[in-house]
C-alpha cells in the first residue's frame, strides 16, 4: 500500500473534477449538511479535537484559531481565506483550487457557520486569473445549488461569499497585510495587538485561514476527528499536500501524512532526474532555511523540521541537484523578497536592497572573505528585527546557504566569479545529464 | 484639569527599565516611560501625538515580563509597560545597542550625505542619532538610491526623497491629526515613497506641521528652504498674530530678518501643532508697502514724510480738545489696545471707541460685555466634551487649532458636533458635522456640552441672544471665538463703547471710581461709547471731528466706511500703507509682532505674551507712540513702554462686582425673495497680514459660488460654468459649486481672490440677484 494518503488531490485525475457534480459524485456537501445539524461550537470542537493545524506556514491549530473569536458579542464575524500564494516554490493551493475548489467552499461554509460568520472572503492572488474565474464558477454553482446565500440546506445559516484578486504582492500573504488590502487599502502589515480575532477585517472579529486549511475540514467531519488523528505524527496530524518541484524526475503533489520524509517523497516521484544527486532542498518554500542531503531522512512535520533548524513552511519541496549554484540560487531569492518588500519597516526596505547588492557581488566572485561576515552580521541585523517575518525569510536562504555551502562562496572568490555553468542546471538541458 | 478629572484614580503599572523602576499610568509606552527616568531611545516614526507605527525599528529594547524574555528585541514605541516588565535599552542591552546600530547603519545607507547643504542639518534626528546611536564608519559600498529632486508637493511643501526615511510622520499626521489625507506612502520596498495623488496637491491648511515633525530633511517649506543654518538662527518665543486660537510659536530669526516660525509645545492649546497662516504669513512687514517713518499730509494736500516730534504735533494739533472716535482694530495686542482704551478715555475724554473692524451689532456689544465677561470655556471642556455645537463658527477657517481639537475627538471617541450653518464646509464634513439649519434644531445639550460661537453671529439679529439663551437653559458650557487674535484682549482693555479695563462695566459708578483711581483722573466719561458703525456715521455727518484709527481696513467693516473718513481728521497708526494712511493726515508707522513684545488674549481670555525678536529703533508698539501722543497733548496716560502697560494692567486687575444682565433680544427673521448671500472667510484669503506670501497663497482654496442642485437648474448652470451674483452696489463672478444648501441661498468665500464680498457686493450677507453668465 502506498505511503500516499490523497484526500482533497484524490480525484484530480477525473476530468470534470472540479465540477460541483463531480465533487458531489464523491460525497461532496454531505459533510456540510451533518455539521449545519450541530452547534457551532460542537464543529469547534471537534476540528480542536482533530488536531488540525495552518497549513499555510506556521501551523497554528485551526480550533484554537476559531475558538479565540468572541462569542455573543453581536459583531459581524469573518472568515477570510489566504489564497495568495506567493512564496518561492510554493504551489499547493492553485492546483487545489483548480481541481478541487468546492472542498474549499465546503470548508467555508462550515468554517463560517462554525464561528459565526455570514459573509466569507477568498482573497486570491491576482496573476491566476484562470484559478480566479474557476473558483468564481464553483462559488456561482454553489449560489444555484442553495449551499451559499439565505438559509443554506433550510438551516437558517445564511453566508455570502465574495472572492477578491489581490494585486500582485507577496506581502498581501501576511494575514494582517491581507486584510489592509482586502478593505481597499495598500498592503501593508498592521500593528498587533489587536489580533485579527478581535479586530481583523473593518475592526471585526476575523479568522485568516489558508486555503488548504479550510479545504481539509470537510473530511474531518465526514470522517471524524479520530480517522484525521490517526494520521501524522504525535502533534502533527493529518494528510497534507506537499508539493516536489525541481530537479526531480516526476514533480507534482503528494497528498500524505504527515512526517513523511523526503527520501519517501523522492522515491514515489522516481528520484533526482536521472544522473545527478541531490545538492540542496528546501522543507517549505524560499523562506525556510535549506536542507542538504543529510536530511533526507528528517520527519517533514512542523516539529521534526524545526528540531533539523528550518520550519516545514508550506511543505514545498524545492530540490536542487549538484548543478545548481547555491550562490545564485541565494541571490535569486533575496531578489525577489528585496522586490517584495513592503517598504514599511527599515531592516527589510533597507537590509535587502543591500544584500541583494553584496550576494551580486558575492556570485560575480568580487567579494572577500571578510564581505561574508558583514552579510552574516547584516542578516543578524535584519532576522527579528523587522515589523514582519518577510524579512526573516528574505535572510534564510542566504544564513543556511553559508551554513552549508560557506566553501562555494569562497570558491567563488578564488575563482574570480561564479564556476558554475548556469544552462547546466536549467531543466531544458539534457547534454550535462 | 477639571476638578472631577482630578480626582478620577488612574491606574498605574510599574516596570524596571535599565535597572531603575518606574510607574506610571497604564497604557503607556516603554519608548514614554523610559523618557521619564531620563533614558533616550533613539526613534523616528514615533511621535507622542501620532498612533504608534513601529515602522523605523530605530526603539528596539530588549524586553521580558515576569522572568519570561521575549526572544527578540521589541520596538518601545508599540508596546505598552506592563507590571513585572523588566526592559534593557541600549544602555544596558549589547543586543538593543546592536539592534539599534544595525538599524541605523541601514536608514543611511540609502541616505544622501548632503548634511552640509540640507535645511535640517544642524537640527537633524537623523543626524544627532547617527552620532549617538550609529557606527563611525559605513560598511555600505553599494549605490545609494537616488530619486529626482526636489518634488513640489504643494507650493509651499518640497520633497527630496532619497532624504525620507519613510517614518509616516507626515502622512500620519495628516490622516489623523488634520484629517486631510492628501499625502501617502506610495510604492513598495527600497522605491517607497512619499506622494501626492496625481494632480492633488498637497492643500491642507496644516501642511507645515509635516515640514517640522519631518526627522530628516526630506519634506521642507519652499520659504525657508536654504535659506539658514539652523544655528545661525536667533529663537524668540511668539504668540499668534493670526488668529483667536492662541498658538505658542516659535520665531526664528536671522539678521534681523524673520526666517521662519515653528509651533510652539502647549499642551493645552495648541499641542505642537500650527496652521500654515501662523507658520508661513510673516513677510507682511517687509512688503514695500511697509512703513517706517511718519507721514504727515502737507499744505499741498500730499503726504510727506516727517520727523517723529513733527508728526507727533501734528497728530496732537488734530486731536487735541476735539470730538474723536477712535476705531481701535482687531488685530492689537492686550497692551497696545489697553493703550487705546486708556488713550480714549483720559487723553480725548471719550468712551467712543471700539475694535470690532467687522460687521458688528449693539447685541453684540452687549453680548461682549455681559456675558463673554464672565466665560471660562476651554480646551479642555472640548476635550471633556458630550455634544460641541458650532453656532456661525467655522473652525478650520476660522479657528483652526480649535478645529484640531474638535477633530481628535471625533476621531478618537466619537464626540457629537452640531453646526448652525447654511451649508456643510469640508471642515464641517470632517467632523462629521450635524447640520441644522437655526439654534431651534439643536437637541441633546448637556451640561457637559460646549456652544462655541463665532463672531459672525452679529450678523444674525437675535443669534447671540439665542446662543446665551440655550446655554442658560441647558447648562452647555458657552465660548465665544472672533476671528482675530486681538480682540478678546481688546475686550479686556475696555476698547469698545460699554466696557472699562478689566472688564468694568462702564454704567457701574463703583467700577468707574475704581478705575478714576487706580489711573488718578478726575473724571472719566460716562456716556456710552459709539459703536465702530456709529463712529464712522458720526464722522461722515461731523458729529465727531476726528478718528484716531489703528490697523483697520475699512473694506472688513462696509463698503461706506473708507468714504466716511474722506473729510475728516484721521491719525492712522498702521504697519504699511494702506487704504487708511492713503487719506490719513498723519501716519505714525508701528512695529509689527516679531517687532515688539506684548501679549494676545486667546479666545479662552488667557493671555499669550511674546518676546521682541527684532529690535528697530524706528518702530514703536502702539501703546508707546499713543503714550508719546497723549503727553504731547498735555493728558498723559503713562504708559512708556509695554512692560509699565502689562504692569498697570496686571496692577488693576478685573472687575469683581456685579456685572449687568444681557438682555435679549428675539430675532426678526428677515424674509426676502430671491437670494439671500451666505459667506464666511477662508482661512487663507486675502487678509491683509497675508501678503507677501505667495507659497501660502498658492495653497489658498478657489473661490466658488455654492448653490443648490436646483438652483443650478432653474438658472440653467453646471458645475462648467459660471454665475454672476449682484446687488446694488455691484457683483462678482464664480464659477459654480453645487452643495447641498437652501434652495434660496447662494454662499461664497468672504474675501478671496475673485470673491471679495463687502467692496463688491457692499455686505457680508443680504439679498443678491443671480444670473447665469
Amino acid at each position: 500500500m502506498s505511503i500516499l494518503k490523497p484526500v482533497l488531490s484524490a480525484h484530480w485525475d477525473e476530468p470534470d473534477s472540479f465540477t460541483i457534480a463531480a465533487y458531489k459524485r464523491h460525497g461532496g456537501y454531505k459533510p456540510l449538511a451533518k455539521a449545519l445539524k450541530s452547534t457551532p461550537d460542537e464543529v469547534i470542537a471537534l476540528v480542536k479535537e482533530s488536531g488540525l493545524r495552518g497549513r499555510g506556514g506556521a501551523g497554528f491549530p485551526t480550533g484554537s484559531k476559531w475558538g479565540f473569536i468572541p462569542q455573543g458579542d453581536n459583531k459581524p464575524h469573518y472568515l477570510v481565506v489566504n489564497a495568495d500564494e506567493s512564496e518561492p516554490g510554493t504551489c499547493k493551493d492553485i492546483p487545489l483550487l483548480m481541481a478541487n475548489p468546492h472542498a474549499l467552499i465546503e470548508g467555508i461554509i462550515i468554517g463560517s457557520y462554525a464561528i459565526r460568520a455570514n459573509h466569507s472572503f477568498i482573497y486570491i492572488r491576482g496573476e491566476v486569473v484562470h484559478v480566479f474565474r474557476r473558483v468564481q464558477k464553483a462559488i456561482d454553482d454553489a449560489y444555484a445549488a442553495g449551499l451559499l446565500g439565505k438559509n443554506i440546506l433550510g438551516s437558517g445559516f445564511d453566508l455570502e461569499l465574495t472572492l477578491h484578486a489581490g494585486a500582485g504582492a507577496y506581502i498581501c500573504g501576511e494575514e494582517t497585510a491581507l486584510l489592509d488590502s482586502l478593505e481597499g487599502f495598500r498592503g501593508q502589515p498592521r500593528l498587533r495587538p489587536p489580533f485579527p480575532a478581535i479586530a481583523g477585517l473593518y475592526a471585526m472579529p476575523t479568522v485568516v485561514n489558508n486555503v488548504e486549511s479550510i479545504a481539509s475540514v470537510p473530511s474531518i467531519i465526514a470522517n471524524g476527528a479520530d480517522w484525521f488523528q490517526a494520521m501524522g505524527t504525535e502533534k502533527s496530524k493529518g494528510y497534507t499536500l506537499y508539493s516536489l518541484s525541481g530537479h526531480v524526475t516526476n514533480p507534482g503533489q503528494f497528498e500524505a501524512p504527515l512526517g513523511i520524509t523526503l527520501r519517501q517523497i523522492l522515491e514515489l516521484a522516481g528520484g533526482i532526474r536521472a544522473g545527478h544527486e541531490l545538492k540542496f532542498w528546501t522543507p517549505g518554500g524560499s523562506s525556510t532555511p535549506m536542507f542538504t542531503a543529510e536530511h533526507l531522512d528528517v520527519p517533514l512535520d512542523y516539529e521534526g523540521v524545526a528540531a533539523a533548524g528550518s520550519m516545514l513552511g508550506t511543505k514545498a519541496l524545492q530540490i536542487f541537484d549538484e548543478t545548481t549554484c547555491v550562490v545564485r540560487a541565494a541571490l535569486r531569492w533575496v531578489e525577489f523578497y528585496k522586490h517584495e518588500s513592503c517598504g514599511k519597516c527599515t531592516p527589510c526596505r533597507e537590509g535587502t536592497w543591500w544584500l541583494v547588492q553584496l550576494m551580486k557581488d558575492l556570485e560575480a566572485g568580487k567579494g572577500t572573505e571578510a564581505d561574508l561576515e558583514k552579510l552574516l552580521d547584516l542578516c543578524d541585523n535584519i532576522a527579528g528585527r523587522s515589523f514582519c517575518a518577510l524579512a526573516d525569510g528574505a535572510v534564510s536562504p542566504i544564513i543556511s546557504s553559508l551554513k552549508y555551502f560557506r566553501a562555494e562562496y569562497i570558491l567563488h572568490q578564488t575563482n574570480g566569479g561564479c564556476p558554475f555553468d548556469p544552462v547546466a542546471s536549467t531543466l531544458f538541458e539534457t547534454a550535462g545529464a | 484639569m477639571t476638578p472631577e478629572q482630578a480626582v478620577v484614580a488612574v491606574e498605574t503599572v510599574s516596570a524596571v527599565i535599565d535597572g531603575a523602576e518606574v510607574t506610571v499610568p497604564k497604557g503607556t509606552l516603554i519608548i514614554r516611560a523610559a523618557e521619564q527616568l531620563g533614558i533616550a531611545i533613539p526613534r523616528f516614526c514615533d511621535h507622542p501625538l501620532l498612533a504608534p507605527e513601529g515602522a523605523c525599528r530605530q526603539c528596539l529594547v530588549d524586553v521580558s515580563i515576569n522572568g519570561r524574555a521575549f526572544p527578540k528585541p521589541q520596538a518601545s514605541c508599540t508596546m505598552p509597560v506592563e507590571n513585572g516588565m523588566v526592559v534593557n535599552t541600549q544602555l544596558t542591552s549589547p543586543v538593543a545597542a546592536k539592534a539599534q546600530e544595525g538599524i541605523m547603519e541601514f536608514l543611511l545607507i540609502n541616505h544622501p550625505l548632503d548634511c552640509p547643504i540640507c535645511d535640517k542639518g544642524g537640527e537633524c534626528p537623523l543626524q544627532n542619532q547617527a552620532m549617538s546611536a550609529g557606527r563611525p564608519e559605513s560598511r555600505f559600498e553599494g549605490e545609494k538610491r537616488t530619486f529626482e529632486k526636489p518634488i513640489n508637493i504643494s507650493s509651499q511643501v518640497l520633497l527630496d526623497r532619497e532624504r525620507c526615511v519613510l517614518c509616516a510622520r507626515c502622512t500620519r499626521f495628516s490622516e489623523q491629526i488634520a484629517g486631510d489625507p492628501f499625502i501617502t506612502l506610495n510604492e513598495r520596498g527600497a522605491l517607497q515613497q512619499v506622494g501626492i495623488y496625481e494632480n492633488q496637491p498637497f492643500e491642507s491648511y496644516y501642511s507645515g506641521n509635516t515640514v517640522q515633525i519631518c526627522p530628516v530633511g526630506a519634506l521642507t517649506g519652499s520659504s525657508y528652504r536654504f535659506r539658514a543654518r539652523p544655528f545661525d538662527l536667533v529663537s524668540v518665543n511668539s504668540a499668534c498674530e493670526h488668529c483667536a486660537s492662541g498658538c505658542d510659536l516659535r520665531t526664528d530669526i536671522r539678521r534681523g530678518k524673520t526666517l521662519r516660525r515653528l509651533g510652539g509645545d502647549d499642551p493645552a492649546v495648541n499641542q505642537e501643532w500650527n496652521c500654515d497662516k501662523g507658520r508661513w504669513a510673516f513677510k507682511y512687514l517687509t512688503t514695500r508697502e511697509r512703513l517706517k517713518t511718519p507721514l504727515v499730509r502737507g499744505a499741498d494736500g500730499e503726504l510727506h514724510e516727517a520727523s517723529w516730534p513733527e508728526a507727533i504735533a501734528a497728530a496732537a494739533a488734530g486731536l487735541k480738545d476735539k470730538r474723536v472716535g477712535v476705531l481701535a482694530g482687531g488685530r492689537l495686542t492686550h497692551e497696545d489696545a489697553y493703550g487705546y482704551s486708556k488713550f480714549a478715555r483720559v487723553a480725548l475724554g471719550t468712551n467712543d471707541i471700539d475694535f470690532r473692524a467687522r460687521p458688528h451689532s449693539d447685541e453684540e456689544r452687549d453680548f461682549l460685555a455681559t456675558v463673554v465677561t464672565n466665560l471660562k470655556t476651554t480646551y479642555i471642556d472640548i476635550d471633556n466634551a458630550d455634544q460641541v455645537l458650532l453656532a456661525s463658527f467655522e473652525p478650520e477657517e476660522e479657528s483652526p487649532i480649535v478645529f484640531l481639537r474638535i477633530y481628535r475627538q471625533v476621531t478618537k471617541r466619537g464626540l457629537v458636533v452640531t453646526s448652525d450653518a447654511p451649508l456643510a464646509s469640508r471642515g464641517s464634513k470632517k467632523l462629521a458635522a450635524h447640520l441644522v439649519k437655526g439654534l431651534a434644531e439643536v437637541s441633546g445639550l448637556t451640561a457637559q456640552s460646549v456652544i462655541l460661537v463665532g463672531e459672525r453671529a452679529a450678523e444674525t439679529p437675535g443669534a447671540l441672544s439665542a446662543v446665551f439663551e440655550l446655554s442658560q437653559s441647558t447648562g452647555a458650557k458657552l465660548a465665544w471665538i472672533p476671528r482675530r487674535a486681538g480682540e478678546r484682549g481688546a475686550l479686556a482693555a475696555g476698547a469698545i463703547g460699554n466696557l472699562l479695563p478689566g472688564y468694568r462695566p462702564l454704567s457701574d459708578a463703583a467700577a468707574r471710581v475704581d478705575l478714576q483711581s487706580a489711573w488718578g483722573v478726575k473724571t472719566l466719561p460716562e456716556d456710552p461709547g459709539r459703536s465702530t458703525s456709529e463712529i464712522l456715521a458720526a464722522l461722515n455727518d461731523e458729529s465727531l471731528d476726528a478718528v484716531l484709527i489703528g490697523g483697520v481696513d475699512p473694506m472688513d467693516i462696509s463698503a461706506q466706511a473708507l468714504n466716511q473718513l474722506l473729510n475728516t481728521f484721521v491719525v492712522s497708526l498702521e504697519i504699511s500703507n494702506t487704504a487708511v494712511t492713503a487719506i490719513a493726515d498723519v501716519v505714525l508707522p508701528v512695529a509689527a509682532v516679531v517687532e515688539k513684545s506684548g501679549s494676545y488674549l486667546d479666545w479662552r481670555g488667557i493671555a499669550r505674551s511674546f518676546d521682541k525678536g527684532i529690535d528697530d529703533v524706528d518702530l514703536r508698539s502702539d501703546v508707546r507712540i499713543l503714550s508719546i501722543l497723549a503727553d504731547e497733548m498735555g493728558k498723559p496716560i503713562n504708559l512708556p513702554t509695554v512692560t509699565a502697560t502689562t504692569r498697570e494692567i496686571e496692577s488693576l486687575g478685573t472687575w469683581d462686582g456685579v456685572q449687568p444682565a444681557f438682555a435679549k433680544r428675539t430675532a426678526n427673521p428677515a424674509s426676502s425673495d430671491g437670494f439671500t448671500l451666505v459667506s464666511w472667510r477662508f482661512l487663507l484669503d486675502l487678509g491683509s497680514l497675508q501678503q507677501g506670501e505667495a507659497n501660502l497663497a498658492g495653497t489658498a482654496k478657489d473661490a466658488r459660488a455654492h448653490i443648490s442642485s436646483a438652483t443650478a437648474a432653474s438658472l440653467g448652470v453646471t458645475e462648467a460654468d459660471s454665475v454672476v451674483i449682484s446687488s446694488e452696489r455691484g457683483s462678482i463672478e464664480l464659477p459654480v459649486s453645487i452643495r447641498a444648501i437652501a434652495d434660496n441661498l447662494i454662499w461664497v468665500p468672504r474675501n478671496s481672490e475673485g470673491s471679495q464680498v463687502i467692496p463688491a457686493l457692499g455686505f457680508t450677507s443680504g439679498s443678491v440677484k443671480v444670473a447665469k453668465r
